[in-house]
């Protein structure tokens, strides 16, 4: 049976993250199509198209999937996965929001934020914020399945040579519609892509303080994070915060600084290749996971790195 | 307009889980349990929109065991107006779980539906969309605001990189995050009266709905476990370190 990647994109690009997800559909194994839909969405198309491993594109570019409301991008896919073993997006916001709705369409369950492929049927997704993990095997006819983009290596960009498909398929379910939308600002690699992640907790004490913290991230080329307790406390803005509440990070270098290390947060960041903490408590629990700690005063050590960098 | 809010009984978000020696799952014996806290946003939105005057009944419902009583006891001390277990013991999968509340949207006729987005157990972020599909309803997930405006309604949603906002035609589904707002604790003069708020006690077969599940777990694990690596005296030592050693900057 063939897969059916449904892409993350914003439009005017295809993010890295399904790359990703193509990933994890070689390791099931079968032919994979790939779904842009969207509104101006071919140059997305495209590159999925040059992706390695890809058989097909289809290309919905509509202006009912331009903002990808669930509504018409689920109905969509429902109509388009019934002839596919498995269908498979990233566990990014989109895809928790269309995806449940296709496989309830499908009378199918949906497996979330998969991190393995065991094989085309048995999977392992973590439960309770991390805490464990367990190996789900589904008797589904059509494996509807989130994945969490970190757990996978990507493929290639480039190397494939993929038919482009427009289909004129306009599902409109006429009752949600788009009204605005506030994205946040920054020239910095987008937290969950990035190769490093810089991230500041409760110690930072107040939102201008993470200035300190941006000039490292820009010496590095560093994404900025953040624990819930600096989100909470109102130091930054909501979509920094790292942990099983915000975003699922695995960058190859992860800095924590004036974090101390809520199960929360290592949630979301545990998968880092090198984990560096700063923090002046050194009974703090991040010292557990990191692999090099220094027991410092941020005040006085992140000016020290920035300045050694 | 009537507001149908969904709660769950999970272990309480303090506990520490720990997984059952044999793999079979996670220990929940004589562990505290709770309701799960992004059901309680979703009751505090109902009473709030009930304060406000834009909803005049809320009722809440939840699926599970006998005991899961409590969970909808604190809600109606909360603020519900009356309650429904729909009682099983067996695990109730999330198409399961969207199956059952569909039959009681069928029943209760809600303009809006309130769940949480996602229970802490099981993590799946599911019931809530995949109610909205099988009841064929727009959806409001992850929402940080609700705002109901005539036969509309405007969700604010937490979406990667901000926030967006949509307009959705009532009746609708809404799924909570963390931001919407700040639960309140119950009073005990309203846990004593949430005693005589009706609940319902009804089945899955009630609603004519099996529960059959299609995934089966075959085991559940300890997360690989990261160890404690090195403290370093100072940040020459750092990033000599990350550059030679872990070769990562």
């Amino acid at each position: 049976m063939s897969i059916l990647v449904i892409a993350d994109h914003d439009n005017g690009s295809l993010k890295p993250v399904t790359l990703n997800v193509l990933s994890a559909a070689v390791a099931i194994g079968g032919d994979i199509d790939v779904l842009v839909a969207g509104e101006g969405c071919s140059a997305a198309a495209e590159a999925a198209a040059s992706a390695e491993g890809v058989s097909k594109v289809l290309l919905a570019d509509n202006a009912a999937y331009g903002h990808h409301l669930a509504e018409n991008l689920s109905a969509l896919v429902t109509d388009l996965g019934k002839g596919y073993g498995h269908i498979l997006t990233s566990a990014a916001t989109t895809g928790k929001d269309f995806l449940p709705r296709v496989a309830a369409l499908l009378d199918v369950a949906q497996i979330s934020d998969i991190i393995k492929v065991e094989s085309a049927d048995t999977f392992m997704r973590p439960i309770y914020a991390g805490n464990a993990i367990a190996t789900v095997q589904s008797s589904d006819a059509i494996k509807v399945i989130t994945v969490r983009g970190t757990a996978f290596d990507p493929v290639a960009a480039e190397g494939g040579s993929a038919t482009v498909e427009s289909l004129d398929n306009v599902q409109d379910a006429g009752s949600s519609s788009f009204v605005s939308e506030e994205m946040a600002k920054s020239d910095r690699p987008e937290l969950t892509a990035a190769e490093i992640v810089v991230s500041g907790g409760r110690g930072m004490q107040n939102g201008d303080n993470f200035h300190m913290l941006e000039k490292v991230a820009d010496k590095l080329g560093a994404a900025m994070g953040a624990s819930r307790a600096a989100v909470d406390a109102g130091f930054v803005p909501n979509d920094m915060q790292v942990g099983q509440t915000g975003k699922i990070v695995a960058p190859n270098l992860y800095i924590a600084v004036g974090i101390s290390g809520a199960i929360q947060h290592l949630a979301g960041m545990s998968g880092s290749k090198v984990i560096v903490a700063i923090n002046k408590d050194e009974e703090a629990p991040i010292f557990q996971v990191a692999d090099y700690g220094l027991v410092a005063d941020l005040f006085e050590a992140v000016p020290e790195l920035d300045a050694a960098l | 307009m009537k507001v149908l809010v969904a709660v769950k009984r999970v272990i309480d978000y303090n506990v520490k889980v720990r997984v059952k020696a044999d793999n079979s799952g996670v220990d929940l014996t004589n562990i505290k349990m709770a309701m799960n806290p992004f059901c309680e946003i979703a009751v505090e939105e109902a009473v709030r929109l009930k304060e406000k005057g834009v909803a005049s009944e809320i009722v809440v419902v939840s699926i599970g065991p006998k005991v899961a009583q409590e969970q909808v006891r604190t809600a109606l001390a909360l603020g519900a107006d009356r309650g429904i277990l729909i009682e099983t013991d067996q695990e109730v999968q999330s198409l399961q779980a969207a199956k059952l509340l569909k039959a009681v949207v069928d029943e209760e006729q809600p303009q809006l539906v309130i769940l949480g987005k996602q229970s802490i157990d099981s993590d799946n972020n599911q019931t809530g969309q995949m109610l909205a599909a099988l009841a064929g309803m727009p959806q409001g997930t992850f929402a940080s605001e609700v705002a109901v405006d005539g036969d509309k309604v405007n969700v604010t949603r937490e979406v990667d990189g901000g926030l967006m906002t949509v307009a959705l035609t009532l009746p609708a589904v809404v799924t909570t995050d963390l931001r919407l707002n700040e639960p309140r604790y119950a009073s005990l003069p309203n846990i004593m009266k949430a005693k005589k708020k009706p609940l319902d006690m009804k089945s899955p077969a009630d609603f004519g709905v099996e529960l059959k599940a299609s995934l089966t777990t075959l085991k559940v694990e300890e997360p690989p476990k990261r160890s404690a690596g090195i403290k370093v005296a100072d940040i020459a030592e750092l990033v000599d370190k990350l550059k030679n050693e872990a070769k990562v900057i």
